[in-house]
């Protein structure tokens, strides 16, 4: 082993739906404090690549490894368990996951939203977790919405609570699933911004995405997929500047 | 300018057009005034409705008694039928196909039967199990009643009407479950949430709230289906004014007395219902607002309307 264990790894990731194959062998490595961007054509396979990372889908193969821990199955002497759902829970809790549609709780407002998890899960008083959810709602520059419903939001401001809503688990990683594609172009902005300082702060980040300045200007690995497996990997300026391959420089002329 | 207009029109600028005419309306709802009329005139003429007895019998500690019987077999019913039917729905969406199929049979069975079958069936279960026994099967038994002691016209009416409101019941719920999007539970199991704490914290209040109007209609159906017990010899409030017509051969009275009671009841629980919706949906609580939404039809008010409400 080299000095120090990814953060989270993917060995061998494939995942077939009925028959058509979505992943083929990926491979992958996350290190702490590193913001990955996944690019590629619809259908590629990233939005599931995500989905595989905290098994919201289950791979058929291959593994994943968090802080070096098998994610989804459990060693007990030389056999290998499937966990349950519970048990998957508490590795979830260690990544936060933030989808496209949003997906708040809609019976609930948007501080609601934010302490629900810690009180329920962590067990956190009400008090502390109000307070703490108060300053994250603060970071995404909704403090003044703190008592509105989803319903009462924009599209941009939804968002920005969900990613409140992972943040007060205190994930080691946050994973973010076409954040901004649902979003009204003028709204797409405030969003990013919020994932931009997310990113300064430290948060690892695997983010799919298809906001090229975004992945340009704030990633430091951006990986470009195609029919289920990864095209070409490397540092944001060699991938968008330098494509070595031709399928990824008939992609970028398509989107930028 | 170009078009051939009599001089005599004024600017189309300056008028306002004649709004369209509904003759049909008009016609129809004369026709539909006179029928009322006839009615009422009827009510209030025909001497075999005794208006007075009527008022005597309403507010009786007999009739009164019937009506609290009633209330509190809906009320039971409705709680017992909802709880069982949740884990029904539960049990039905879950991936254990003995649940499933346990489920599925129980919703077949007591929608299938007939309530009435099902009381007469429930009052004489003594016939089929003398005794009933707590314990181990086929080991030591706890504890011992006879059936004939446990079943009371009031435990068999409960159980009757609770168990065919499960099936009804559990349907209802599954539905309201299943409208819930996945994304919510995505949600939730990405925030660390274990299956239980999502059932209960996200999917079942959201449920909930789209279950109400059909909880209501069925709380409502509940209270008519309540009459039934009858049969059982159980004095609520149609079998209350059955025995004093028995004896006082004031049949149409008391029945008119039941019928006022009940439209009473139904009227308070649709109230209840609106009221619960409104309070769920977080909108103020104005009683105009209840009462609109009583009556307001969006059918033929296109768009407009919409985005006024």
């Amino acid at each position: 082993m080299t000095a120090a264990t990814p953060l989270l790894k993917v060995e061998r990731l494939s995942k077939s739906f009925g028959t058509h194959q979505v992943l083929r062998n990926i491979d992958l490595a996350i290190e702490t404090g590193e913001v990955m961007c996944i690019v590629g054509p619809s259908g590629s396979g990233k939005s599931t690549l995500l989905r595989c990372l905290n098994y919201l889908e289950t791979p058929d193969s291959g593994a994943v490894f968090l802080a070096g821990e098998p994610v989804g199955v459990r060693w007990r002497g030389s056999t290998l368990y499937e966990m349950s759902f519970n048990e998957l829970a508490v590795q979830r809790q260690r990544m936060g996951m933030v989808f496209q549609s949003f997906n708040l709780f809609p019976h609930k407002t948007a501080l609601e939203n934010v302490i629900e998890a810690p009180i329920v899960v962590k067990r956190k008083k009400k008090a502390e977790a109000i307070t703490e959810a108060e300053a994250l709602l603060e970071k995404v520059g909704l403090a003044d919405r703190a008592h509105y419903y989803p319903r009462q939001l924009s599209g941009g401001q939804q968002q920005r609570v969900a990613i409140a809503r992972s943040l007060a688990m205190q994930p080691a990683l946050m994973l973010f699933d076409e954040p901004t594609s649902a979003l009204d172009p003028e709204l797409v902005g405030e969003v990013l911004a919020v994932m931009r300082a997310l990113a300064e702060d430290g948060m690892t980040m695997v983010v799919v995405t298809h906001e090229m300045s975004f992945a340009r200007d704030v990633a430091d690995h951006l990986v470009f997929m195609d029919q289920g497996v990864i095209v070409e990997e490397g540092h944001p300026r060699d991938v968008l500047s330098h494509p070595r391959h031709s399928r990824t420089k008939t992609f970028l002329a398509r989107v930028i | 300018m170009g078009q051939s207009s009599p001089s005599s029109r004024p600017d189309i600028h300056a008028t306002r057009p004649v709004p369209v005419r509904h003759p049909a309306r008009w016609i129809g709802g004369a026709a539909l005034f006179l029928f009322v009329f006839l009615f009422v005139r009827l009510l209030v003429t025909n001497e075999n409705l005794q208006w007075p007895v009527v008022a005597h019998y309403m507010l009786s500690p007999e009739i009164l008694k019937g009506l609290g019987r009633t209330l509190l077999l809906t009320f039971l019913a409705m709680i017992f039928g909802l709880a069982i039917g949740v884990v029904l729905a539960v049990m039905r969406l879950s991936s254990n196909p003995v649940f499933q199929a346990a489920s599925w049979l129980w919703i077949w069975f007591f929608r299938g039967v007939p309530p009435l079958v099902q009381l007469v069936f429930w009052y004489n279960l003594a016939l089929l199990i003398p005794t009933v026994s707590i314990g181990i099967p086929f080991g030591p038994q706890f504890w011992e009643a006879s059936t004939n002691q446990l079943i009371t016209p009031f435990s068999a009416a409960i159980l009757g009407l609770a168990l065919t409101e499960s099936a009804y019941a559990s349907e209802m719920i599954r539905a309201g479950i299943q409208a819930i999007s996945v994304g919510q539970t995505e949600a939730a199991a990405t925030l660390g949430m274990t299956r239980a704490q999502i059932l209960r914290r996200i999917v079942l209040p959201q449920a909930l709230r789209i279950l109400i109007p059909p909880i209501g209609n069925d709380t409502i159906s509940m209270l008519k289906f309540t009459s039934l017990v009858s049969v059982l010899a159980l004095p609520d409030l149609l079998y209350s004014a059955q025995m004093i017509y028995s004896r006082t051969y004031q049949t149409i009275p008391l029945l008119i007395v039941a019928t006022i009671w009940y439209l009473i009841l139904s009227t308070v629980l649709t109230f209840a219902e609106h009221y619960i919706e409104h309070r769920l949906n977080g909108r103020p609580l104005a009683l105009s607002a209840v009462l609109s939404s009583l009556f307001k039809s969006k059918f033929w008010s296109l768009r407009r309307h919409e985005a006024r409400s």
